[in-house]
């Protein structure tokens, strides 16, 4: 066994790995960026290794560095953790040439399943279903559409080299087809420096079931499905395992599937076959076809986990350091159902952008696992994944697993960013899902009412108003004091897009009076703690101007600084500013051109996602403020426009 | 020691002195709510539709969020001008900002404009004088026409009229006490002295002004048309004349400077840092003072009963417990204050005069607050009593209560009648406050006796001419001054007078000793010089 292992990542996962190989008595040496020399993964490190600056190109992704750093250390072997250098094949090669372990995959398999196209023909050969399509080197538009035409509409076409979602267009009508080809293949040039592209048939009412597989380079078993079908543009928001409607022959369909196609190539270690299932008519044992393996941990590998009892990070050690298999098939078996959701920091009513702040609270309910990378103080940063935590919870049942889930993302407090709890707890909640209709397109169907902003209760405006101003803090007797008429503070506050004005009454020590227009609440403090209306408050956190209160999961408000009135009204229709904190990827606008209202100015890349902006109005580009590849924050100006000289 | 309390509170007096109180109470209340609306419902409506904040308002946004607000004068100019200027048309103060104790004068624009009548005048010198000797800051929160013209002999000319408000900005500015002022409406003719008075001025934009005279005066005077904006607007007065120094774009924003203001001034400099408000709750509900103190003064009661409900944790360490015991007095805490308490439980005799000025001397020379707890008849008469020179022993009360330097705190719980009102600190002896409960009557002496004392020298008059004078005739000529007398000596009666500093709910003596202690703490306690006792 290792007695010292490297975690080249970061966050979450670099934490969720720490803690499974300090359990087994190794040494971790954790590495990290400038701008995570504090974070929770070096903290909890036993010791700690600084790669270079914020950007993965200049820290997490120095393969070179990091096998120094495990050399410098006395580490034996590398855990790569998912994203980053974990699929990188030439990462592999350079950690065994240093005479290190890499704890995953060889070289070889993971260069087998890397493009798509040779995946499946790898996998057809080992018959493995896979689903109709041209994987052909025929990347001729022309062709590519007549394949498509053989295919029959809708189809899919993907980036060969491509994940995540990228360079991927869904094509429902043939007359659609040159123009999407075109993006996705310069989505794809633009993200893999490959703009090669397959077309394949578009599953309806597809389901995304995955099989978690491990194997030791010759024997692989595999530790049943996770359905992970609720997306939102093909992001996965709540995974769960097992798949809600799996019937035996199905899963030893699908289970024996991905064995083979792990065997296939040898596989080392943890992985994860991934395939598209026809939800349309039930599950069938001919209905699944093979997508994709990913050669790594996954995110979501907490719910098989749940459910199968396994480490899966103790058995990648395990078998990293030589150890036959853990188990054999017959010993795996499925206890309860578990869900997980990831809980994010992204702006969910702006079209889920991603979203940084400080974290000024941070609460996890028990009776949930939560893997966190991060802890209240620290910053989520645009430098990286805005990932705040995964929740995991297991039942019984199905039925009560997702109960429990409902519940702990009720009582999940997140204050100082925007989150997707909200998002999460209504699809929680959600009735299809609760009665096992999942698929890939419940999301955007329902996309209305997941993201509705809710209605504020008057005891939620009060519990904020009464935060604003500290009136739910231990006070001294005379707070209030008054010889005959109380003394009322006006608040503004600021929800979403609405300012709220609010007056609060201080009546003595433990009572006060919040009037809000017409409605007046009650705010007294009993037995041990605050009542609003007799109702016990929700729990607020306040950092500086920023109120968040833990009702309806989290609702956020701004107090109003009279002072701030002085500031005066900034900001016009001339400056188009960063929606959010990204990566300029592309300036299409030149100082001087004449532009119309919605022409496309640039790109911006946040995250996994490009974001579009447009003129808000007809004008002549007066400044170019950024160049392509300015990391740029939330705010800052990018372009600004003049009114036209003919107008 | 811890006091033990008497009182069955399931007993018919009880309830019946309950009842009394509360009667008492809500003749109180209704003129402090007629006060607190101000000009009306109307003159509200017209000052908010300016994108004013009403003036209560003003302070409470002013003030730290759940700051305790000590009013002053809250009933002041009741009944009078035929009510024509509830709460004497300004609200004063004391309350927290940024931590920091703070006297507050805000003019109350729905009152006639916040026009200074007398009693305008008499509450805001009121409030400056309060802040000077306890070394509070001023905030002026200015909205006020001037002087009231029908009123003007009475506002305008002698020593403590109107012109005393800017002697006292500048002498106080000369003691380091700051003056702020927050322009939030008109400032005209002489209050165009406040905020130029002021060490820091703040105005809000398209509505304060400041101006020696108005338009109309300024066209009436020279003839220039001049729009007041133009005249004296905060623009004007912020860009160009110097007279303010802060633009704030409206009240909030400027009550939001005013705080950033009070936040950059020294914590209190040589007084005393307070430690308000810590203590134990007293053992017995403050509540409970309404059902045991008698609501006719002539009941005598054990004015423990009420020490006990003010006091920390009911405890009283008292002072010659065995010697004038007409006269209460000892130590105790009020919210982790040491004070000393000397309170009246019988009319005054020569020992119990004695020992009040042994107590006062023992508080002056250790530096503790007194608390006068007033319900007093006055001084014994009759003959053995001005023989043993009952009038000397009291002088020496008297002349201990006048050159103390500790500062004095009066509640006036029952009777102040006489000579007894001086012995106990009354309004001329300067205690740094002076607060009475509902039940409280104050009077040269009592109107039963005030007219006994006429009727007997008119008796004497009519019968030397050898005239007669029936029962009845007598007590027809009594009646009226027996009224004059109950109408005159009623706390509502003081309170517009400002004889007082406002008319308090009994069951809030803990609270308001409390501020009050609180407030008197920012300055520091001075050496005690006595002058010459009658021995």
């Amino acid at each position: 066994m290792f007695d010292t292992i490297l975690i080249a990542n970061r966050g979450e996962i670099a934490c969720r790995v720490i803690r499974t190989a300090q359990a087994m008595g190794i040494r971790c040496v954790a590495v990290h960026s400038d701008v995570d020399a504090g974070a929770a993964h070096v903290e909890m490190a036993d010791t700690a290794v600084s790669l270079g600056g914020a950007a993965p190109a200049d820290s997490y992704l120095r393969g070179d560095a990091i096998i120094a750093a495990a050399q410098a250390t006395g580490a034996q072997a590398i855990h790569p953790g998912y994203g980053f250098l974990s699929e990188n094949p030439d990462f592999v090669d350079a950690v065994e040439a240093a005479g290190l372990v890499f704890i995953g995959p060889s070289a070889s398999a993971i260069r087998a399943m890397g493009l798509k196209d040779a995946a499946k023909a790898l996998m057809e050969k080992a018959g493995v279903p896979v689903v109709p399509g041209y994987h052909g080197s025929d990347q001729e538009p022309g062709h590519l559409e007549v394949e498509a035409e053989q295919i029959g509409y809708p189809v899919l076409i993907k980036a060969v080299a491509g994940g995540g979602g990228k360079g991927m267009r869904l094509v429902e009508r043939p007359e659609d087809f040159t123009d999407a080809l075109a993006s996705a293949r310069a989505e794809a040039r633009g993200a893999f420096g490959n703009d090669a592209v397959l077309v394949e048939k578009f599953v309806q009412q597809p389901r995304h079931i995955e099989v978690q597989v491990f194997g030791d380079g010759t024997r692989a078993v595999h530790l049943f499905e996770r359905d992970c079908s609720l997306q939102r543009r093909h992001q996965k928001v709540i995974e769960e395992a097992p798949a809600p409607g799996m019937t035996p022959e199905m899963r030893a369909a699908m289970g024996e599937a991905a064995v083979r196609a792990a065997e296939a190539i040898g596989y080392t270690g943890a992985g994860t076959v991934e395939f598209i299932v026809d939800g349309s008519n039930g599950l069938r044992p001919d209905g699944f076809w093979f997508m994709e393996m990913n050669t790594r941990l996954q995110v979501e590998h907490p719910v098989t986990e749940a459910i199968t009892s396994v480490d899966l990070v103790e058995w990648q050690i395990r078998v990293a350091a030589g150890e036959p298999l853990p188990a054999a098939q017959d010993d795996l078996q499925i206890n309860g159902h578990a869900f997980e959701a990831r809980l994010y920091a992204e702006d969910v009513p702006k079209g889920f952008l991603p979203a940084t702040g400080r974290l000024s609270h941070l609460v996890f309910p028990d009776g949930a696992r939560a893997d966190s990378g991060v802890r209240a103080g620290d910053e989520i940063s645009p430098w990286y994944d805005p990932m705040i935590a995964k929740l995991i919870v297991h039942g019984p049942t199905r039925d009560v697993a997702l109960k429990r889930l409902a519940r702990a993302l009720e009582r999940c407090e997140v204050a100082g960013t925007v989150t997707n709890l909200a998002f999460l707890g209504r699809l929680a909640r959600h009735e299809g899902f609760a009665a096992g209709q999942v698929d890939t397109g419940l999301i955007a169907r329902d996309i209305d009412a997941l993201t509705a902003i809710p209605t504020l209760e008057t005891a939620v405006i009060a519990e904020a108003a009464l935060a604003a101003l500290g009136l739910l803090r231990q006070a001294d007797a005379l707070q209030g004091a008054h010889l005959w008429t109380p003394l009322r503070q006006h608040v503004r506050l600021v929800h979403g897009d609405t300012e709220i004005a609010a007056e609060v009454e201080v009546l003595s020590q433990g009572l006060r009076r919040v009037i809000l227009g017409d409605d007046a609440v009650t705010a007294e403090h009993v037995g041990g703690r605050w009542r609003i209306e007799g109702q016990p408050i929700h729990g607020a956190a306040v950092s500086g101007r920023d109120i968040t209160v833990f009702a309806d999961y989290g609702q956020r408000f701004t107090h109003v600084d009279p002072l701030d009135r002085a500031q005066g009204a900034v900001g016009s229709s001339d400056l188009i500013e960063a929606p959010m904190p990204g990566l300029v990827r592309m300036v299409a606008a030149r100082v001087g051109d004449a532009v119309s209202q919605g022409d496309r100015l640039a790109i911006l890349e946040a995250m996994k996602m490009e974001h579009s902006l447009q003129a808000p109005r007809d004008g002549i580009v007066a400044e170019v403020l950024v160049s392509e590849g300015d990391q740029v924050e939330a705010g800052a100006a990018l372009i600004r426009l003049e009114e036209g000289g003919d107008a | 020691m811890k006091l033990q309390s008497q009182a069955i509170p399931s007993s018919e007096a009880f309830k019946a002195n309950t009842k009394g109180h509360l009667d008492a109470l809500e003749v109180v209340r209704e003129a402090a709510e007629l006060a607190a609306a101000g000009g009306g419902e109307k003159a509200r409506e017209r000052h908010l539709s300016r994108g004013k904040m009403l003036p209560r308002d003003r302070v409470a946004n002013l003030l730290d969020p759940g700051s305790p607000f000590l009013e002053v004068g809250a009933t002041a100019a009741h009944g009078l001008y035929d009510g024509a200027a509830p709460c004497a048309g300004v609200i004063a103060g004391i309350g927290r900002v940024e931590g920091r104790e703070v006297m507050v004068v805000c003019n109350d624009a729905t009152v006639k404009g916040g026009t200074y009548y007398p009693m305008t005048v008499k509450k805001h010198l009121r409030a400056q004088e309060i802040a000077e000797e306890n070394r509070l800051p001023c905030i002026y929160l200015v909205d006020s026409g001037g002087a009231n013209l029908p009123n003007q002999d009475e506002v305008f000319p002698d020593r403590d009229h109107f012109g005393r408000i800017f002697y006292n900005q500048a002498r106080m500015s000369a003691r380091g006490i700051a003056q702020i002022a927050v322009v939030m409406g008109s400032c005209t003719a002489g209050g165009a002295y406040v905020p130029a008075m002021s060490d820091v001025t703040i105005i809000v934009r398209d509505q304060g002004t400041i101006f020696l005279a108005g338009p109309p005066l300024v066209k009436a005077a020279t003839g220039e048309v001049v729009t007041s904006e133009d005249l004296g607007g905060g623009d004007v007065h912020t860009r160009l004349s110097g007279v303010a120094d802060y633009l704030a774009e409206d009240d909030a924003h400027a009550l939001a400077l005013a705080r950033r203001a009070v936040g950059s001034l020294d914590a209190p400099q040589d007084g005393p840092r307070f430690a308000l408000p810590g203590g134990a709750d007293p053992a017995y509900d403050p509540a409970e003072i309404l059902g045991v103190v008698p609501t006719d003064l002539r009941t005598p009661y054990d004015i423990r009963e009420v020490i006990a409900r003010v006091v920390d944790g009911s405890w009283f360490d008292e002072f010659k417990p065995r010697f004038g015991e007409t006269l209460v007095c000892g130590f105790a805490e009020v919210m982790g204050v040491q004070v000393g308490i000397i309170a009246n439980n019988g009319v005054l005799f020569s020992e119990a005069a004695q020992k009040g000025a042994h107590f006062i001397e023992l508080c002056s020379q250790r530096r503790i607050p007194l608390v006068f707890l007033q319900n007093i008849t006055g001084f014994m008469v009759g003959r053995k009593y001005e023989n043993e020179g009952i009038a000397r022993h009291g002088a020496k009360m008297v002349t201990a209560v006048a050159s103390t330097s500790v500062p004095k705190i009066t509640m006036l719980v029952g009777g102040s009648f006489g000579a007894g009102n001086y012995g106990m600190a009354g309004r001329a002896y300067q205690p740094r406050f002076l607060w009475s409960w509902p039940n409280s009557r104050i009077s040269v002496m009592g109107g039963e006796q005030a007219a006994g004392v006429l009727a007997t020298v008119r008796r004497d008059g009519i019968e030397r001419k050898g005239g007669t004078w029936s029962a009845e005739e007598e007590a027809e000529f009594k009646r009226p001054t027996v009224e004059m007398f109950e109408r005159q000596s009623h706390p509502l009666y003081a309170s517009a007078r400002l004889w007082d500093d406002g008319c308090i709910d009994p069951r809030k003596t803990r609270q308001v000793l409390a501020m009050s202690l609180s407030a008197a703490l920012n300055a520091p306690i001075e050496e005690t010089r006595f002058g010459v006792f009658r021995m």
